[in-house]
């Protein structure tokens, strides 16, 4: 299973607390973790990534293990840590503006 | 006996106030999506216990949420169709908050683009929900006005949307351009007399009439004089800030423009200036009393870079002779040290007798007239900055 922490208001719309667990089948990247998140969030499609061109909204970030995974490819697969459950996957939304 | 609700919706949350018919002792509750900006809320005409509210953010985009029950509880209502509306553990799903432009062959116009605010070429971003509007006979139908600038409607309570392209393609699409607060469709008058005439106002477009649905559109701007765009008489290009009419009046409309308060009684064909002896024409918010349809309500706005009252003082004009005379309201309002805004979705009426008249501002109050504006008190002071605010009257 996967641990993924959300900012607060995704918190709030989906209704959970803290983290949630996804269960990734096959390669886990950031793709396939925010597809398993929407499957079994569906409030959560649209709000992390664009509905039609699935780019991460500006003010989101994407980190695990300590790194700003932003702007790597959606594709590519996430620390071992991530796909094992050891660290969670962060979806940060900036404490910029009101 | 008939109560009144308001709904109001602010930069960090929604708020529902409720009040007997003296509508003199109210209860707030809220703040109901807290944090995130509601642009709108408006109930069914049909159902008012059926409320349907725009919840954006500039983080996490679009929310569309449905109360069945006045307010108390909601959902995000969407659903393909033909599957089911929850999860299997429960959740609901989350169509509700798609809104795709509508670019396919059978009933779509192609995506051009529209004048960036330095006139180049900009091409059609969905960014927001600025207005709801549900049908006046059936509670499964609301169209949505949205910014970049087009008209979207669900026949299922909210699960699906589907623009009505022929707004956006009709042609003048590409000289439109937006207002500083975002190229948005914000008006939508469905005409109670004929239920395939639509009114809608775009910033910075001007206004626009269908006569068969949707599918076809014509602007309605002649009449219309705004001196700061080249051609000040144009087909479009003109900032209508909001437009009212007064259901028993059909093809009669109020219009709030960026500098004039113009008036059409040949639904929309012609305009003419009614701003009369107003201190200042320039504002955001208009509306047509309940039962008088040629008494008419504008909050003056100091100007367009000075968006706050003008002379330091809240006054509410009222014209009783359908514009160019007004007097000023002010029993209740602050009279000294103001520097309020009132935005333009941001006042209502509702339907009892005498009418009552609610608007909210920029500081965060709302105040109510049980008295068609007589007298005003405020229903809440300390509320954050009010960007919507709609009346229903329930039996």
């Amino acid at each position: 299973m996967v641990r993924v922490v959300l900012p607060y208001h995704l918190r709030n719309l989906a209704k959970v607390d803290d983290e949630v667990q996804v269960d990734v089948k096959g390669p886990v990247t950031i793709r396939t973790v925010l597809d398993a998140l929407e499957a079994s969030y569906p409030m959560l499609r649209g709000t992390i990534r664009d509905h039609v061109t699935g780019t991460r909204r500006p003010f989101l970030r994407y980190f695990a293990c300590q790194e700003d995974l932003s702007h790597g490819s959606y594709d590519e697969a996430l620390p071992e840590a991530v796909a094992t459950g050891a660290e969670p996957f962060l979806v940060l939304g900036a404490i910029a503006g009101g | 006996m008939s109560g009144v609700r308001v709904l109001v919706g602010t930069r960090k949350g929604a708020f529902i106030l409720t009040a007997d018919g003296k509508r003199d002792r109210w209860d707030v509750s809220g703040p109901h999506f807290a944090g995130w900006e509601i642009y709108h809320m408006k109930g069914s005409p049909v159902n008012p216990d059926r409320i349907f509210a725009s919840q954006t953010s500039g983080w996490f985009g679009q929310i569309i949420q449905r109360s069945d029950d006045g307010g108390k509880n909601w959902i995000q209502p969407g659903t393909k169709p033909g599957e089911p509306t929850t999860t299997p553990e429960g959740m609901p799903m989350g169509e509700s908050n798609k809104f795709v432009y509508d670019t396919s062959p059978e009933t779509g116009k192609p995506l051009t683009t529209h004048q960036f605010y330095d006139g180049t070429a900009h091409p059609w971003e969905f960014k927001r929900v600025w207005h709801l509007e549900p049908s006046l006979t059936d509670p499964n139908t609301v169209y949505a006005g949205v910014e970049d600038a087009a008209l979207f409607s669900t026949q299922d309570g909210g699960q699906t949307w589907h623009e009505l392209a022929g707004l956006r393609g009709h042609g003048t699409g590409p000289h439109w351009q937006p207002g500083a607060g975002g190229m948005c469709l914000h008006t939508i008058i469905l005409d109670p007399s004929d239920p395939k005439r639509i009114y809608i106002a775009i910033s910075a477009a001007g206004a626009f009439r269908t006569d068969d649905g949707g599918d076809t559109w014509k602007p309605i701007n002649h009449g219309l004089f705004s001196q700061y765009i080249p051609d000040p008489t144009a087909e479009v290009g003109h900032c209508v800030h909001h437009v009212a009419m007064n259901p028993s009046r059909p093809g009669v409309l109020f219009m709030q423009k960026h500098w004039d308060v113009m008036r059409s009684d040949d639904a929309g064909d012609n305009w003419r200036e009614v701003s009369g002896n107003l201190p200042t024409d320039f504002g955001f918010v208009i509306d047509v009393h309940a039962h008088e349809p040629e008494t008419i309500y504008v909050v003056p706005i100091k100007s367009d870079s000075e968006h706050y009252v003008h002379d330091a003082k809240l006054r509410v004009y009222r014209s009783r002779t359908g514009g160019n005379e007004w007097e000023a309201l002010t029993k209740g309002l602050p009279q000294s040290n103001c520097y309020l805004n009132v935005l333009r979705d941001a006042m209502s009426v509702d339907s009892l007798d005498p009418c009552g008249i609610y608007f909210g501002t920029s500081g965060g109050q709302v105040y109510a007239s049980a008295d068609a504006g007589d007298n005003w008190a405020p229903i809440v002071r300390d509320l954050p900055p009010v960007l919507s605010v709609e009346a229903q009257v329930l039996k």
